[in-house]
Parts: C-alpha cells; sequence; structure tokens
C-alpha cells in the first residue's frame, strides 16, 4: 500500500492483501467520508467498468460509474467498410450477444434496401433459431458471473459449463464460437450443416435437465436470495425515464417484450410466453433470466420444427446484385473456400462470376435514407440506427446499446446501499463493456 | 421543400483517379436523402401519422416519411417543445437515445447550416409506436439543448454525441466526454476528423488512412 498527501485529502493505493495496513493507516482518520474507485480491473465490476464510490462507512452515498475503456470505434470504422462487412464489426460490439447485433444492423440494412419481405423463411427460421440459442448462452453468462460476483463460485462453473455447449453450437453452425458475422444483408452467410436439428435437439433435451439445477442450486437458497432480494431496486417508473428495458423493465411486471410488441424475423409466428417478475429487484431478474431460458428453447423447438420441412429452401433473397456469392467449405486443413462455388464461377457463368467480383470488392449501393430498428437482445432494446448516403459504404450506423443505456441506472439503484450490494446491482444490470463502449 | 442532396458519385464503378477504366468516367450519380413533406396523412399510413402531425404543427416541423417510418426535422429552437407535447401528450414515454450525424457542407448546398444532426428516436408503449425527431446545428455553432430534464435516460447519450460530434447540449447536467479520455482532442465520429495511417517497420512504409485508400463510394 502507499499513501500520499495533498492539501485537502489523503490517497491510499491498494492492490491487494493489504487490508490490514489501509485499516491500521485509517485508525485515526476521524473523517468516515471516503472516495473509492472501484475497477475498471476488477473481478467484479462486470467487465472494464469503473466505479467511482463514495462511502459513509459501508454506505455508498453516490455511485458513478465511469466507462469507456473499451472503446474501439466500431461505428466509425464502419464508415470505410461496405456494408456486408458491417457485419464482422458489429457482431464486435456486444461480445455476448453477437448474433443480434447482426440482426440489428442487418434489418436496417435490409429495411433501407427495402427488401425486408423479400428475405426467405429459413433464413427467418435460422436468424431466430441463433438469437434464442444467443440469448440462452448470454443469460448463462449473467447467471454465472452475478454468481462469481456474490462468491457463488459453483453458479459461475456450471453456467460457462452450459454455455461452452452453446459456443460449441454456434461454431458448428456459423463457423465460429464468437464474432460470427453470419447474418448478412438479404439473409444468412450459408445454409446450416446437416447435422443441425439433430445436435441442436440433443442440446435443447440436455438444457431440460440442466437449468432445473440452476432452479435448484438458486432459486430457494437462502444466502442467494438474502443478497439479492430487495437489491438494486427500480421501479417502473424509473425504468421508464432511464430508459431501461429488457430483463429489468420486466422485473417491474410490466411484459414489454420487443418480440410480441414489435415482431421481426416472424416472431409473431412463435408460441411464447413474456416473463415477468413483480419485485422489481436483482432476485426477480434472476428468475426472469432463467425462466426466459426456458421461453428460447421452446422457440427453438418450434424453429427446428420449421427448419425441417424447409429442406434445401434458400437463406438468401433472390436478387444476385444483394446476395452474397461466396461460399466456404471446410477443407482438410480446417477451412477454404467451397469447390463447388469456385467451379460455378471460374467454369460455368460469367455472369456469377461478375457478380461475385463485384460484391465482394465493391459491395452493393444501399439508396439515401435512414432507419432505426431495434430488436430485443437479452438485455432490452438493442437499436441500430443506419444511415446511407446512397453509397457502398453505411454513411452511419449508430448502435442503441441496452448495455449503455441501463448502466445509468447504476446510480439509483445503488446509493444508500452498501457497498457489496452495489455489486449485485451492477450484475442485475448485467452490462457487457464491449457493447456499452463500442 | 427539395430533396437534400448529401453527395455524388462519378464513374462506373465509384472508383477515383485511374481506378476505373469502364469508360463511364464522365458519369455522375446525384444522391438525395428522402423528400420532406407537408401531407403527413398520406395513406396508407394510418391516421397516427397525421395525429402526430398535428400535434406538432405549432413547432413547424417538417416530416419525412420513408421505408415506413416517420421523422420530424424540428428546429433546434423548438425542439424541447416538441419533445415535451411528445411525451406529454402523445405518450412517447421511452426516448431510445439520440444519435449524431454529420454531413459536412462540402456534400451538397443545402447542408450549409444545417451540419450537425442530432436525430432521437422515441417509442410509445402505450400505442406501439415510434416516431424520430431531428435537429440540426450549424458546424460554426454547435448548439442544441439539452433533453435531460424531459428524458433523464439521454445524459449518456447526450454526452455521447457531444463526445463523437461536438454538439454541445446546452442545459446538459455535466456535459463531459464519455468514451474518448478527457483530453482527446476533436471529436472522431465526424466527416472532417482526420483519419491516421499505421506506420509499417518496413523501408519507412506506412498503412495510408482508410479515406486514402482506393475505395468505392
Amino acid at each position: 500500500m502507499t499513501a500520499t498527501d495533498a492539501e485537502d485529502a489523503r490517497t491510499f493505493t491498494v492492490t491487494g492483501q493489504d487490508w490490514d495496513d489501509l485499516t491500521d493507516a485509517l485508525k485515526d482518520v476521524k473523517d468516515e467520508r471516503i472516495v473509492v474507485n472501484m475497477g475498471p480491473q476488477h473481478p467484479s465490476t462486470h467487465g472494464v467498468l469503473r466505479l467511482i464510490l463514495e462511502l459513509e462507512g459501508e454506505t455508498v452515498t453516490e455511485a458513478r460509474a465511469g466507462i469507456g475503456y473499451l472503446h474501439t470505434g466500431i461505428e466509425k470504422n464502419m464508415e470505410y467498410r461496405s456494408w456486408t462487412q458491417g457485419t464482422t464489426f458489429v457482431t464486435r460490439m456486444d461480445y455476448l450477444s453477437p448474433i443480434f447485433n447482426e440482426t440489428a444492423y442487418v434489418l436496417g440494412v435490409e429495411k433501407l434496401l427495402g427488401i425486408g419481405a423479400e428475405v426467405p423463411e429459413k433464413a427467418d427460421v435460422i436468424r431466430v433459431l441463433l438469437m434464442e440459442l444467443n440469448r440462452i448462452s448470454s443469460h448463462l453468462v449473467a447467471i454465472a458471473t452475478g454468481g462469481m460476483e456474490l462468491g457463488a463460485l459453483t453458479v459461475m462453473t456450471i453456467g460457462f459449463r452450459e454455455r461452452e455447449l452453446c459456443l460449441d453450437l454456434f461454431e458448428f453452425i456459423t463457423g465460429l464460437r464468437m464474432n460470427h458475422a453470419y447474418i448478412r444483408p438479404g439473409g444468412i452467410a450459408q445454409d446450416v450443416p446437416d447435422d443441425t436439428v439433430a445436435r441442436v435437439t440433443e442440446f435443447i433435451e440436455l438444457m431440460k435437465k440442466r437449468l432445473e439445477e440452476y432452479a435448484a442450486l438458486c432459486n430457494a437458497n437462502p444466502i442467494f436470495k438474502g443478497r439479492l432480494e430487495q437489491v438494486g431496486y427500480l421501479d417502473l417508473e424509473g425504468c421508464l425515464a432511464l430508459g431501461l428495458t429488457g430483463p429489468i423493465l420486466r422485473s417491474t411486471g410490466y411484459p414489454w417484450d420487443l418480440r410480441k410488441a414489435q415482431p421481426y424475423c416472424g416472431y409473431e409466428d412463435y408460441d411464447f410466453e413474456v416473463i415477468t417478475w413483480d419485485t422489481c429487484d436483482s432476485y426477480g431478474r434472476f428468475r426472469i433470466r432463467l425462466a426466459e431460458m426456458w421461453e428460447s428453447l421452446r422457440i427453438m423447438e418450434q424453429a427446428l420444427k420449421r427448419l425441417k420441412d424447409l429442406d434445401g429452401a434458400p437463406v438468401m433473397v433472390a436478387d444476385k446484385k444483394i446476395a452474397w456469392p461466396s461460399q466456404l467449405s471446410v477443407g482438410p486443413d480446417g477451412q477454404g473456400n467451397s469447390l463447388d462455388h469456385i467451379r460455378h464461377i471460374m467454369g460455368e457463368s460469367m455472369e456469377a462470376l461478375i457478380h461475385h467480383f463485384k460484391l465482394v470488392t465493391e459491395g452493393f449501393r444501399v439508396p439515401a435514407g435512414q432507419a432505426y430498428v431495434a430488436i430485443e437482445s437479452p438485455r432490452g432494446e438493442l437499436g441500430a440506427h443506419v444511415v446511407s448516403d446512397g453509397g457502398t459504404k453505411p454513411y452511419r450506423v449508430h448502435f442503441r446499446d441496452p448495455s449503455f443505456t441501463n448502466l445509468q441506472a447504476t446510480s439509483v439503484m445503488s446509493e444508500g446501499g452498501m457497498v457489496a450490494d452495489v455489486i449485485v446491482a451492477i450484475a442485475s444490470i448485467d452490462p457487457v463493456m464491449g457493447g456499452v463502449d463500442r | 421543400m427539395n430533396d437534400q442532396n448529401i453527395g455524388q458519385n462519378s464513374g462506373m464503378f465509384g472508383v477515383e483517379d485511374t481506378g476505373d477504366t469502364s469508360g463511364y468516367g464522365g458519369l455522375t450519380r446525384q444522391h438525395a436523402m428522402p423528400s420532406r413533406t407537408s401531407d403527413v396523412g398520406v395513406q396508407p399510413y394510418g391516421g397516427w401519422f397525421k395525429e402526430i402531425a398535428d400535434a406538432l404543427a405549432f413547432t413547424e416541423a417538417e416530416a419525412v416519411i420513408h421505408r415506413g417510418e416517420l421523422t420530424f426535422h424540428v428546429r433546434r429552437e423548438r425542439l424541447l417543445e416538441a419533445l415535451q407535447v411528445l411525451r406529454d401528450e402523445l405518450r412517447f414515454e421511452l426516448c431510445s437515445g439520440v444519435s449524431g450525424v454529420h454531413y459536412p457542407a462540402d456534400q451538397g448546398q443545402e447542408n450549409v447550416g444545417s451540419e450537425l444532426h442530432a436525430v432521437y428516436h422515441l417509442l410509445s408503449m402505450t400505442y406501439n409506436r415510434r416516431v424520430r425527431i431531428e435537429t440540426s446545428a450549424p458546424d460554426a455553432d454547435p448548439h442544441v439543448p439539452s433533453a435531460v430534464a424531459i428524458y433523464p435516460t439521454l445524459d449518456w447519450h447526450e454526452r455521447e454525441t457531444y463526445d463523437m460530434f461536438g454538439i454541445v447540449f446546452d442545459g446538459h447536467p455535466g456535459l463531459t466526454r464519455i468514451l474518448m479520455p478527457d483530453d482527446w482532442p476533436g471529436h472522431p465520429q465526424r466527416k472532417d476528423y482526420p483519419l491516421g495511417g499505421i506506420p509499417v517497420e518496413y523501408k519507412g512504409a506506412t498503412i495510408p488512412p482508410p479515406d486514402t485508400r482506393r475505395s468505392y463510394s
């Protein structure tokens, strides 16, 4: 520990394992008011989030969140890449829900192109299937890291155990565990592999057993309830004023879910419930996330049923001036171009070669205009404000990331409470710093 | 009002200088944002577009209907009145945030004096409607009134827009940078923000900034 004396305040720097030194040094200090900088490198702040806490003893009198430590300029970068390449950027924003980022962006581009109705049914079904799989993996991380931050390490280990299964499925279907760039303007990059239905079914059956373990471990656990109940309280008025959506809004009992209210990708054809809770607290948000995973499994089952009937159906719009032409296949080294596609463009169709060349180098032009598309991500309303100047590159893309907006509630949720409750409140917001900072 | 021109590209492939060998180098294409209209009540959008237009008529807002979305361009002096009416009378309870867009003046005469746009996305949960409010400020006087008092959620959103575009939201409780470091010079998302190249340790080579590389517009 090091200490420095300024004119009006003494500053201590603690690095861990030296709390005794700090309490010794503070023995003679009469003033109980302490400002603690927590993070950005701290295991309990849910990523590179910096918390500036003003403490009176153990009570938090003022809490502020400092963000920007993971700002990567994704929105600016996108302005110098083609519309299709944009998906590879947005997928990296909120890295726990990449499929949602891609879908929000792609729906925006499709709206500007005016091809929303032409996207094939199979592409929509696969988008829904992957979004719900992604919702499960994201909620699992929310619950797992939330548990870890409370000290419930078992919740963390089992959460990541199941998430690994989700990532395996993502790798199987899209080729990558994260950062998929699989949803493309006009459809999806490539059809799903042959065994998809069987493997996803297997996963669903397993999850139905595993999700019960979370309920058995946590739902009535007195320590868990003691830490979560009545902590991070925020009612409906507060949520709407601060723009909070997702599980936090639904924990006030208001069943607002964009999948039901403003359906996209064919969500109106699926049978599922909007989960709510009425306690406005962290425990309610935990229960909502747990129950939403069951609903996601239900939606995935329905999507699989549809997928079975859509064998061989197209997954890209028919318009060859928009549809991404390139195809990949797995070679002996684990990567490679599809030989069928190369035979097609090099040997069979000169037009296909032109389309391939034009789209891969130049991309397509999107008519000038702007669109705002919002979808229900695991954290709430994920909006993409897409502006085109009629060129081959996005003129401006802004993501209204729910983590960014929801994190504003840190102060109201934790001021007046204990230091330990700040951690619980933030875990219940479930911010993902990649999405907050973009 | 006429279409708002936001640029043009020339040639067959939008390539500048020697890249375009198509023989169509003289071809130019104008790009314009969707035109503004005063007749909002047009079918097939139903009555509620008109209802909002009537409620906002006192602000002399200009409407754009494009891809089924309704946008109102409001002068910045009337912005707060418009938002207040939308929140209190038309029940747009939730503001999804504000995002900035920079249309530099050299891209079209119409942009002069309104280069910086602040775009507010509003959602009415009661009626399940969305509307967009757009206001603008000139580069020389980048001031827009802060709407934090109406929609507290705009606190961080306005800070981000200030950080990225330099739009000063007058009346914001603490307008500081939020994503970039406090001492960062400039506002990175503006179109005139200089882009850096990347030096490579090989015979003094550099990777040029993206806006000077060969690209298609």
